[in-house]
């Protein structure tokens, strides 16, 4: 699993013994399921430095930005279009993230 | 003591999956990521495309899933090369397990590759293996309610085949509703109506993926 080697990973640069924390963003489209995730981890850090760690999970809200207007949005019941113009030009800025933010560690 | 970290979860497979990219963009391969809940019609989409295009377009396959090398036995019958991949448990094919194939092709006699990945709505979506584009099927015997159930894989996909049409005289699906739904997800998407069983619609796909490997990209 890949985040578990981030974590290391990141461990071993700050010399640290234990991990007490993890935060991570998860979108709001993002293919994971919290709860899933953190009984995934569980298992898996078992016995190993990370045993016992937290995860906390921010639930990252679905943004739009439109690329006629500029006008930036939340996208509301996955409908892919901009609010204002109504053009389907647009770029998705926020909620697809899967990505771990900061670790508490002693 | 906290520690500021920032990194993308999947950063090491998109770092793989854009390695494969390069490598199949130098052999002017044209790779499909093909996903769909089990049973949705993958293997059945591929024997009647191989059927279709292999006078005129290589193909190669490979097939993805949890257990079992009876879905690369079905696509070996038709003359093409084809490579399983067991995952052992994991519900998504990866950059590395794809990578972990190549000895067994001949990229330099190959027009197009098609990945069969994991039967799941929800985890392939999330994972590029060094795909041109994710394409994938909805039958219309899972019901109409699944573009809205798992946004995220009408979103990442290119193209939509809707299957098992012939089904629908017995089944309450709204093809009208999927296609509405799946369209406000993902506007730009190709959706073809399809029938593996009675071949109804699969002509048009046959025609658009031959324009697809045509024109896809060569670097010489
Ligand atoms: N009635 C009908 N059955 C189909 C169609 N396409 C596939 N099937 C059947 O659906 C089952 C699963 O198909 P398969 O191609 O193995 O699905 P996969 O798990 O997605 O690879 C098989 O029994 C197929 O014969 C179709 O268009 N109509
Ligand atoms: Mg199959
Ligand atoms: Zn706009």
């Amino acid at each position: 699993m890949s985040m578990i080697e981030i974590v290391r990973e990141e461990m071993r640069k700050c010399d640290a013994k234990t991990l007490r924390s993890v935060r991570l963003n998860i979108g709001q489209m993002a293919a994971i399921v919290p709860d899933s995730l953190s009984f995934c981890f569980e298992v898996i850090t078992k016995g190993t430095e990370m045993e016992g760690a937290r995860l906390m999970m921010d639930v990252i809200p679905l943004k739009g930005y439109c690329n006629t207007c500029e006008s930036e949005f939340e996208i509301k019941d996955y409908v892919f279009a901009c609010p204002s113009c109504g053009d389907t030009n647009i770029k998705t800025i926020s909620g697809q993230d899967l990505a771990i933010v900061e670790i508490e560690v002693d | 003591m906290k520690v500021s970290v920032v990194r993308n979860i999947l950063e090491a497979n998109d770092r793989i999956a854009q390695q494969n990219r390069d490598l199949f963009t130098e052999h002017g391969l044209l790779v499909i990521n093909l996903m769909s809940s089990p049973g949705a019609g993958k293997t059945s989409l591929l024997e009647k495309t191989i059927d279709a295009l292999k006078d005129d377009v290589d193909i190669g396959i490979i097939e993805g899933d949890i257990q079992s090398s009876q879905d690369a036995e079905r696509i070996a019958k038709k003359g093409v090369p084809a490579v399983q991949i067991n995952t052992g448990g994991a519900c998504h094919l990866d950059g590395n397990m794809i990578r972990d194939t190549f000895e067994e092709f001949d990229f330099e006699k190959m027009d197009l590759l098609i990945v069969e990945n994991v039967g799941n709505l929800v985890c392939p979506a999330e994972f590029k293996v060094g795909e041109d584009f994710k394409a994938m099927i909805l039958s219309v015997t899972e019901g109409d309610d699944k573009p809205s159930k798992y946004p995220l894989m009408f979103r990442e996909s290119k193209v939509l085949l809707i299957n098992k049409i012939d089904l629908l005289p017995y089944i309450d699906c709204s093809l009208d509703r999927i296609r509405e739904d799946s369209l406000k997800i993902n506007p730009e998407l190709r959706i073809f109506q399809v029938s593996c069983k009675t071949g109804e619609g699969l002509e048009e796909w046959y025609e658009w993926l031959r324009e697809r490997v045509k024109n896809r990209e060569v670097i010489l």
